[in-house]
């Protein structure tokens, strides 16, 4: 039983990995080898697809910009959405449940349609081709999401504290930070991994926000098609540098990730 | 927990709802604006009432999209969510490997979507790909840039390999909230392999698997990055999906009238296709509301 088990999930693996395993793959090669022969080794071993990359400013200047949105849009949608989160945990208020259901359905919103009105709003408040308008962007669905998960985590913490904490003269504010904040830190890291994760993965609003300055560098990797053909070495070599963020943000909250993915609410 | 009554609690909403009011209400009501009427250029515009409406509702190609949208959906969820259950029981539970087969199959979860659609691009291709190659030394007929038919298969597999993990790492986490104490009593009554999963597992993960199915209904209605990297649409219109049928009005033909009252149309079919769901399973939560869950 166990062994049918654990061949099923190596199957599975090697199925999730078996592309990306590719795309590492051919990042190494050279585009003679790449359109050659198919080769499931890199015979003539090679960095300069990545050397080509961080060599030049307008690619690397991509990965730049991305990390800076995605850390504007983790920073605020989290000071916005942890008192958000707190009243929602805590108090009934008028119309509590009508503005959770609101926050959700924005998640709702096909963004390819929305495209047009963004462009419009953005330009005209002057931020366009700002990191700030891609972070400001995103927040439209990071923050339901963080807000969600983080009253997840706030309803498992019993308010009991919170009246002991007021009763020994704690004002609201430094209950919160002292004392409320350390006791959801795992919820936090979590909210922040998946704030980033669907900033980071996100493309259609990120490319029509910015056009030069702020360019993200899923737009940038378009630029590999030039009038020689698919550039496919380097195009292969950006794809793999957009992935490793990602292991590496994981890496931090693995232990907490599986109660995260349920939205705190397991 | 038994909340307070508290208005004042608005003060602590009250950024965030600026925040996203802001980026929402904004672009909704402007969409909303386009819908009534037909523009010609900044200044020239009328009022057309519910014209565009009556015009998208008649239209065969935004019927024949929406069809292979929902056909698409389908697919989706009929293969995603048993997947993801199944794999979500063959994980490992503890040591080493459990961490390193969370953050292998979280994976494909990180990758931004265009990149996706090129990692497929390149694997699915006969001459440089694995995939592709594969197939085609086998003697199978493959080749997703001029047969629908591949093209099609193609975008679905995409979908299964992005995606399914989502389902499967919400049912673990699902899995791991179940009390030993249940699988010990399972154990003193004999229960069957299958009667484990079917009378303890599969409640316990009801929870999850709506937030799963909801999630992945949600996001493969609305899917437009990757198909567009990997296929651009075509051959033909096999994997020419809503969004970008919409974008391709929108953008491409300068239709923004019709385009945007059909988005709002399309807006209204997520929303609702959502809520029914929710409700029927509420509903059916406490139509059965012996099985209380302990927390």
């Amino acid at each position: 039983m166990i062994n049918r088990r654990t061949l099923g999930m190596l199957i599975y693996l090697i199925f999730v990995l078996l592309p990306i395993y590719w795309l590492v793959n051919m990042s190494f090669k050279t585009n003679e080898e790449i359109l050659g022969q198919l080769t499931l080794w890199p015979t003539n071993f090679t960095f300069d697809n990545y050397i080509t990359i961080f060599t030049d400013a307008s690619w690397y200047m991509g990965y730049v910009n991305s990390i800076t949105y995605v850390a504007m849009n983790m920073v605020i949608t989290l000071l916005v959405s942890l008192p958000a989160a707190y009243a929602f945990s805590r108090y009934k208020f008028v119309g509590d449940k009508h503005l959770f259901f609101w926050l959700l359905s924005n998640r709702m919103a096909p963004p390819a349609v929305f495209l047009l009105p963004f462009f419009q709003l953005y330009s005209s408040v002057g931020l366009f081709d700002t990191h700030l308008a891609v972070a400001l962007a995103h927040c439209l669905f990071t923050i339901p999401l963080a807000v969600w998960i983080l009253e997840g985590f706030m309803s498992g913490v019993p308010r009991e504290i919170d009246e002991t904490a007021y009763i020994d003269g704690y004002s609201f504010g430094r209950f919160f930070i002292k004392i409320f904040i350390p006791m959801i830190r795992s919820g936090i890291g979590v909210t922040a991994f998946f704030t980033f994760m669907f900033s980071w993965v996100e493309l259609l609003l990120a490319r029509t926000l910015t056009s030069v300055d702020a360019k993200p560098i899923s737009a940038i990797m378009t630029r590999t098609v030039g009038a020689a053909g698919i550039d496919w070495g380097v195009l292969a070599a950006a794809g793999v540098l957009t992935i490793l963020p990602g292991i590496l943000v994981i890496w931090f909250v693995r232990n907490h990730v599986a109660k995260g993915f349920a939205l705190g609410r397991v | 927990m038994n909340k307070i009554p508290n208005n004042k609690a608005w003060w602590l909403v009250l950024p965030m709802f600026l925040l996203v009011a802001f980026s929402a209400i904004i672009p909704l009501m402007t969409v909303v604006n386009y819908s009534l009427q037909d523009i010609f250029d900044q200044n020239t515009a009328y009022f057309v009432g519910v014209e565009w409406y009556q015009e998208v509702l008649r239209d065969t190609r935004l019927h024949d999209s929406l069809l292979r949208q929902f056909g698409f959906s389908f697919s989706v969820l009929l293969i995603e969510i048993p997947l993801g259950i199944a794999v979500a029981l063959m994980m490992p539970t503890r040591g080493w490997q459990a961490s390193a087969v969370l953050i292998l199959l979280a994976l494909p979860l990180l990758i931004p979507w265009n990149v996706v659609g090129t990692i497929w691009q390149v694997f699915a291709r006969g001459d440089i790909g694995l995939f592709g190659w594969t197939l085609n030394n086998l003697g199978i007929d493959y080749n997703y840039t001029s047969n629908p038919l591949d093209a099609w298969l193609t975008v679905l597999l995409m979908d299964v390999w992005h995606w399914t993990s989502l389902v499967a790492l919400l049912c673990y986490s699902g899995l791991r909230a179940i009390p030993d104490a249940y699988y010990q009593a399972a154990k003193i009554d004999r229960a069957s392999r299958w009667a484990v999963f079917r009378y303890i597992q599969l409640p316990r993960l009801k929870n999850v698997l709506v937030i799963g199915v909801l999630l992945r209904f949600m996001d493969s209605f609305m899917i437009y990055t990757e198909p567009f990297v990997l296929t651009g649409g075509g051959p033909g219109n096999s994997t020419t999906f809503l969004s970008q049928t919409l974008t391709q009005m929108a953008i491409g033909q300068f239709d923004i009238g019709p385009a945007a009252a059909f988005s709002l149309v399309y807006f209204l079919i997520v929303l609702l296709v959502s809520w029914l769901f929710f409700t029927t399973i509420t509903h059916m939560e406490k139509s059965d509301s012996g099985s209380k869950y302990d927390k």
